[in-house]
């Protein structure tokens, strides 16, 4: 499964990278690809004000639905309205497929978030459990 | 969980394993939609070893199975099928089932997995007169081969002509190479295809057959995922969305295998009664309008009043569409009708569309 360096994780699949005071969201590999084909996506909307652990959007494939959490608090500056239209490029390229970009309320979140070793050590437990 | 002869080929192949009412049983290999399309396009070969098989015998084996099911069994061929439901005295339905004929002593029962037990346990308290009841659910594996190149593909594995082999009829002992089969013209996706029984541990080695004589047609492993979107278009019933004991099969849409003019049988009076009175609430099919996919068990809005919920609702890979079948006060059935249905909290608007969604290719001479 593959987890970039440049990146941070959530528990719950979540991937941000950060620019600046910039958190572009989105999900992992790992998740995409438990869940399978995407065919749907919800998007927050622009300005929306968002905050850490929040339900902000949904994720479907064909048989599952995946509620997707968000890792930071702020404002949706960014929303990338091209996967309404083709949310299977979640599946192909879920590392390019931000989902929002958030300007981070509290930077100190972020703390909150794995490294990559960690997230792929979580990764390791839950394939065992399975 | 229960494993099927091909549960080794599933891992093989990068199966997503999932428990499928006990059943260990893979959801896809390479994905629903590619699986969905080469099904429609080309051929997909399927492993529903889990379904039942209940062998019913004897000089009264005739008059016990019509008394059984709905559907007029005095009028069928030997080795022909016919697919009908299964009734309560309330009308409800206990299963919908496949019946292959041998002869007027000699019937298979192709029943729905999950209902195996139950099914046995029903037919046995209704058993009279000199009527076996064998359950030979462990004794055949099944595969279904489906798609436009079926027969193409599966010709190559045979000397018996499979044009002869008429929709909805059955060959016993067909030989495909050196595997001896039951091969039906039969399936559940809305393609022609066939239904293959066979011994379990010869199963392995026609699964490879097929795929080899089928790889150069597009021919694909298909998973359940695939199996349910293929029917869904089709507008197939599922047993526990479409039907149940709360779902009488006039109410799910099945009026045409239901023969109230055929002399008794077990849910008659109930359905006959239903029937003349008149549809309190059907299945119907319809399309999101609003973004958002319905799922089996939502319920459906017209304004405040609650007129009804989602029987299986997803994405349809054909059609490109968020569609979903439900069942609904007649009052809200007509075609255009819209419909509100609650995803998650939240009033999506949808409308009443024309049923099926895919018109079934079925080859009927």
């Amino acid at each position: 499964m593959n987890v970039p360096s440049n990146l941070l994780f959530s528990k719950t699949h979540e991937w941000v990278r950060i620019e600046e005071n910039i958190a572009y969201l989105g999900l992992t590999d790992f998740a995409q690809d438990k869940l399978g084909q995407i065919v749907f996506v919800d998007l927050p909307e622009l300005n929306q004000e968002i905050k850490e652990k929040e339900q902000v959007a949904e994720v479907e494939s064909v048989k599952a639905v995946a509620e997707f959490f968000s890792p930071v608090s702020g404002k949706v500056v960014k929303v990338n309205e091209d996967l309404l239209d083709s949310p299977e490029q979640i599946n192909e390229n879920p590392y390019d497929s931000w989902f929002v970009a958030v300007e981070l309320s509290d930077q100190s979140e972020l703390e909150n978030l794995l490294n990559p070793q960690k997230y792929e050590a979580l990764l390791m437990e839950e394939e065992e459990n399975h | 969980m229960k494993k099927t002869p091909l549960y080794e080929k599933h891992l093989e192949l990068s199966g997503k394993i999932v428990d499928f009412g006990g059943w260990a049983l893979p959801v896809e290999y390479s994905g629903i939609i590619q699986e969905h399309e080469a099904v429609r396009n080309a051929a997909g070969l399927f492993d529903v070893s889990h379904m039942g098989e209940v062998l019913i015998e004897g000089k009264d084996a005739e008059s016990f199975v019509q008394k059984m099911v709905t559907n007029d069994i005095s009028t069928m061929k030997d080795f022909q099928i016919y697919y009908s439901p299964m009734c309560y005295e309330d009308g409800g339905v206990v299963d919908d089932l496949m019946v292959y004929k041998y002869n007027n002593e000699k019937y298979l029962l192709v029943i729905n997995a999950s209902n195996t037990e139950k099914d046995i346990e029903w037919l046995e308290s209704k058993v009279s007169g000199d009527v076996k009841i064998n359950n030979l659910s462990d004794k055949y594996a099944l595969l279904a081969l489906q798609g436009p190149k079926a027969e193409a593909i599966l010709q190559k594995l045979t000397d018996t002509n499979l044009d002869d082999l008429g929709f909805f009829e059955f060959i016993d002992g067909m030989k495909l190479r050196d595997v001896s089969a039951l091969v039906s013209r039969t399936g559940y996706t809305g393609e022609d295809g066939f239904e293959i029984y066979l011994a379990p541990g010869d199963a392995a080695r026609l699964w490879d057959l097929i795929m080899e004589a089928g790889s150069s047609e597009g021919l694909k492993p298909a998973g359940l995922g695939a199996r349910d979107t293929l029917r869904f278009e089709a507008c197939l019933p599922l047993y526990g969305n479409e039907l149940d004991k709360d779902i009488t099969p006039l109410e799910g849409g099945l009026g045409y295998f239901v023969k109230l003019t055929k002399d008794d049988f077990i849910g008659k009076e109930a359905l006959a009664k239903q029937k003349s009175e008149g549809l309190k609430r059907k299945v119907c099919c319809f399309e999101m309008l609003d973004r958002g996919i319905a799922r089996s068990g939502y319920e459906i809005y017209s304004g405040e009043e609650k007129i009804g919920f989602v029987t299986s609702g997803t994405y349809s890979p054909t059609l490109k569409k968020n569609l979903g079948m439900a069942m609904l006060d007649v009052d809200f059935t007509e075609i255009g009708t819209e419909i509100i249905v609650e995803v998650r909290n939240r009033k999506l608007k949808a409308q009443i569309v024309k049923k099926p969604f895919y018109t079934k290719k079925y080859k009927k001479d």
